[in-house]
C-alpha cells in the first residue's frame, strides 16, 4: 500500500528526515517509536503533505501512484489520514459543516454523490457514539474550547468519519488518561480491516498495550535505526534508547 | 473652496428646501449654515480624516432633488423581501424621501409611530423638538451640518413607554437617479422608557450613477430600552456613504448596532455612543468586505460618562485587491465612572499585498477601577488551519471560503434577530464566492 523510498525532508534548511525507507502493506499496523526530535512527527507531516515541509529527496508510493506530486488534499481523497499531535481549532467552523464538507468532498473524488442529510445525521450519531463523545461537541466548533483528550478523541472521530485506507496517528496517547486511551484505542482497533492499514507514531510503549502493532520501527535522527516486531517495543521499555543509539 | 458651490447653492436655493420639508426641519437650516461656513468639511489633513478624503467626494458636478420631482417607482412592486422567514414592517426611503402608502403600519402596537419624518414634525412637535439634531453635534463634523442644512425628510420610529415592538422594522433605502446625485437623510429613532425595538436598515443604489449620501442617524435610549439597530450596505462601487451615528443612552439601557456591508464604494461610518445613565450597555459590530478599490473607514468614539456601564465593539474587515480599511476606535472613561467594563477588538484579514488597512485604537481612561482591553490583528489566514482542513480532503479555495466566513462570524453573533443571522451568513458566503452581484434587487429584498 505504502512504499517509502530513500525520502529526505527539510524545515527551514534543516535537514529532518535523512533517508527514510518503509513499506507498509494492508491490514498491518505498523509503529513507529523514537526520542523526541528524531523525526517521527515530521514523517507523518511530510506524509500529508504539509506545505511547510520540503522534500529533498526519496518517494512515496501509495497504491502506486507518487504521493508526493499531490496536494494534501488529494492525498486525503486517496486514504491517508493524519490524526494530528496538535488538533488545531478552528472558530466559527462548526464540526458539523467541517465533517459535511470533508465526507462529500471525498465522495466527490469518488464520483459519488453528496451524502444525503438524514444518512449524514446517522453517520455522524454513530461515530459519536462509538467514540462516547458528548454530542455537545460536535455541534461547536472544530476543537474549539476542547480539552486535550476531547480533540485526540476529535480525530479518531473524523477518522471514523471519513474511514481512511493509511491512518497515521500521531502522538494519539498524549494528553489521554487512561480511560481515554482506552475508549480511543478500541475505537482505533473496531475500525481496522484486512483493506486497510496504521502507523502508530508513539514516544511511549502505553499506546501498544491497546493497539498491538505487527511492526516496529526505531526512528533516530531521521533515520530508521531498527525493526522488528512487537518485541522490540517491549525491549524498548525496559532498556529505553540508548542502547540502539550506542550500538 | 469645493464648499463654496454648497454655500452658494443653500443661498440660492434656500426658498424651496424649507417649501419642500417642514417647518421643524427648517429651524435648523440657519445654525446649521453658520456652522458649516466655518468649518467646512473635515480635511484629509486632520487626523480622523487622515485616510478618508471626503472633500474629493464632494468636488464633483452633484444634483440635489430639493424641489421634491417625484422619482417613479413603486417599490412595493419592485422590491419583495425574500429573507425567508423574516417578517418585518417594511418601509422605504427613495433617496431621502419617505415613501408613503396606505396600511404601511398595520400591526404595530398603539402609540408607535413609524413613517416621515416631516410628518414626525408635524403630529408629535414635542418629542420631535425634544430629540431632532440634538445629539448629532454638528461643531465636530461638517458633515452633519451639511446634512442638518440639506435634510428635508428621513425615517422615524418612536417607542412610547414601556411599549415592545416584537417584529423587526425594516427599512430599505433605495438610491435612484438619472444624474449625479448628493442624498441627505436623516434616521430618527425615540425609545422611551423601557420600549424595545429592532431595526434593520438596508441600502441599495439601482441606477448606475454617482451618489454621493449623508446619513444621520440618532437614537435615543430611556431607561431601561433596547435598541437594535442593524444596517446592511449593499451599494454600488459608485456610491460614497457618509454615515454619522449618534447614540445616547440612560440608565439600563441596551444599545446594539451592527454595519454590515457587502458591497460598496466609498464608506466612512462615524458612530459616537454616549452612555450616560448606568448600568447601560453598548454593543457595536462592524463587517465590511471589499476588493477591487473598494473603502472602508469606521470611526467609533464611545463614551463612559457615568459609572457600571459596559461596551463592547467588534470590527472587521475582509480586505482584498487594491481595497482600503481604516478603523479608528476612541474609548473615552471619564474620571467618575468606575467599574466600567469596555472592550473594543479590530480584526482584519488581509490576502493581498496591494490591499491596506489602516487601525488606530485610543484610550483615554480617567477613572481607575476600570477593565478595559482592546486587541488589533491584521493578518491572513491561519495556515494550519488551512492545512488541517485540507488534510481532510477539503479543497484549497473552499477551506479558505469556510475560514472566511469563518471570521466574520462573531461579528453576525452579535445581531439578535436569528433569521437575519442565517441569512447574512448565506449572503456572505456568496459573497466570498463571488456569486452575490449586486444589481437592481438586492440580496435581502429582492
Amino acid at each position: 500500500m505504502l512504499k517509502i523510498k530513500n525520502l529526505h525532508a527539510v524545515v527551514e534548511e534543516q535537514e529532518i528526515l535523512k533517508g527514510i525507507d518503509l513499506e507498509v502493506n494492508a491490514g498491518e499496523v505498523h509503529a513507529v517509536m523514537g526520542p523526541n526530535g528524531s523525526g517521527k512527527s515530521t514523517l507523518a507531516s511530510v506524509l500529508a503533505g504539509n506545505p511547510k515541509f520540503e522534500v529533498t529527496r526519496g518517494s512515496i508510493l501509495f497504491k502506486g501512484k507518487e504521493l508526493l506530486e499531490m496536494e494534501p488534499e488529494d492525498r486525503a481523497r486517496e486514504g491517508i489520514f493524519l490524526s494530528f499531535q496538535y488538533p488545531v481549532e478552528i472558530p466559527g467552523v462548526s464540526m458539523v459543516n467541517f465533517m459535511r464538507a470533508a465526507v462529500n468532498e471525498q465522495r466527490k473524488y469518488r464520483r459519488e454523490e453528496p451524502i444525503s442529510a438524514t444518512d449524514f445525521l446517522k453517520l455522524m450519531r454513530d461515530k459519536r457514539d462509538l467514540l462516547g463523545m458528548d454530542s455537545q461537541l460536535v455541534s461547536r466548533s472544530v476543537n474549539e474550547g476542547f480539552s486535550g483528550g476531547e480533540k485526540k478523541k476529535n480525530e479518531i472521530f473524523q477518522m471514523a468519519m471519513i474511514n481512511p485506507l493509511l491512518s497515521i496517528l500521531d502522538e494519539t496517547d498524549s494528553g489521554l488518561d487512561i480511560d481515554a486511551l482506552r475508549v480511543v484505542a478500541a475505537g482505533v482497533n473496531k475500525l481496522q480491516t484486512k483493506e486497510n492499514a496504521t502507523i502508530l507514531i508513539t514516544h511511549y510503549q502505553r499506546l501498544l498495550e491497546y493497539i498491538k502493532p505487527d511492526f516496529v520501527h526505531v526512528l533516530y535522527a531521521g533515520k530508521i535505526i531498527k525493526s522488528g516486531g512487537p518485541e522490540l517495543a517491549l525491549e524498548l521499555e525496559k532498556k529505553g534508547y540508548d542502547w540502539l543509539i550506542k550500538s | 473652496m469645493i464648499e463654496q458651490q454648497y454655500i452658494d447653492l443653500f443661498r440660492q436655493y434656500r426658498g424651496e428646501l424649507d417649501a419642500n420639508s417642514t417647518e421643524g426641519l427648517n429651524r435648523h437650516r440657519d445654525r446649521a449654515f453658520d456652522i458649516f461656513t466655518q468649518i467646512g468639511f473635515p480635511s484629509s489633513k486632520q487626523e480622523d480624516y487622515k485616510h478618508s478624503n471626503i472633500m474629493r467626494c464632494f468636488d464633483a458636478d452633484l444634483g440635489l432633488n430639493l424641489r421634491n420631482i417625484p422619482i417613479p417607482v413603486n417599490p412595493y412592486d419592485a422590491f419583495k423581501c425574500d429573507v425567508p422567514n423574516l417578517s418585518t414592517h417594511t418601509f422605504f426611503l427613495i433617496n431621502d424621501r419617505y415613501y408613503d402608502k396606505a396600511g404601511q403600519t398595520e400591526g404595530l402596537p398603539d402609540g408607535v409611530f413609524a413613517g416621515s419624518l416631516q410628518q414626525f414634525a408635524k403630529e408629535y412637535p414635542t418629542q420631535f423638538d425634544m430629540h431632532y439634531a440634538r445629539i448629532a453635534d454638528m461643531h465636530k463634523n461638517g458633515i452633519v451640518a451639511y446634512n442638518t442644512m440639506f435634510a428635508q425628510d428621513g425615517f422615524v420610529v418612536y417607542v412610547p413607554k414601556n411599549v415592545e415592538v416584537e417584529k423587526p422594522l425594516q427599512l430599505i433605502n433605495i438610491l435612484r437617479g438619472g444624474v449625479d446625485l448628493n442624498v441627505n437623510r436623516r434616521i430618527l429613532i425615540i425609545a422611551e422608557e423601557n420600549a424595545h425595538v429592532k431595526l434593520l436598515v438596508c441600502d441599495h443604489a439601482v441606477d448606475d450613477v454617482h451618489f454621493v449620501v449623508t446619513q444621520v442617524t440618532e437614537i435615543v435610549a430611556g431607561p431601561s430600552a433596547q435598541v437594535d439597530f442593524y444596517e446592511l450596505e449593499e451599494n454600488s462601487e459608485k456610491v460614497t456613504r457618509l454615515s454619522n451615528l449618534f447614540s445616547e443612552q440612560k440608565e439600563n439601557s441596551n444599545v446594539v448596532t451592527s454595519g454590515i456591508t457587502l458591497h460598496n464604494g466609498y464608506t466612512r461610518n462615524n458612530y459616537r455612543f454616549r452612555l450616560l445613565g448606568e448600568h447601560a450597555e453598548a454593543h457595536a459590530g462592524g463587517l465590511a468586505i471589499c476588493d477591487k478599490t473598494q473603502h472602508i473607514d469606521n470611526f467609533a468614539f464611545l463614551d463612559h460618562a457615568v459609572p457600571n456601564c459596559t461596551s463592547n465593539e467588534l470590527f472587521k474587515n475582509v480586505l482584498k485587491d487594491k481595497a482600503t480599511g481604516v478603523f479608528c476606535g476612541k474609548i473615552l472613561v471619564e474620571k467618575d465612572a468606575q467599574k466600567t467594563q469596555a472592550y473594543q477588538t479590530n480584526r482584519n484579514l488581509v490576502s493581498t499585498d496591494t490591499a491596506q488597512m489602516f487601525s488606530k485604537p485610543q484610550l483615554e481612561i480617567y477613572a481607575d477601577d476600570v477593565k478595559c482591553s482592546h486587541g488589533l490583528t491584521t493578518g491572513q489566514l491561519d495556515e494550519d488551519a488551512l492545512f488541517y482542513m485540507r488534510a481532510r480532503g477539503i479543497d484549497k479555495e473552499e477551506a479558505r471560503l469556510l475560514l472566511m466566513v469563518a471570521f466574520t462570524r462573531d461579528v453576525i453573533d452579535m445581531i439578535r434577530i436569528p433569521t437575519l443571522q442565517e441569512r447574512l451568513i448565506t449572503l456572505i458566503d456568496k459573497r466570498f464566492r463571488g456569486e452575490l452581484m449586486r444589481c437592481g434587487n438586492c440580496a435581502v429584498c429582492k
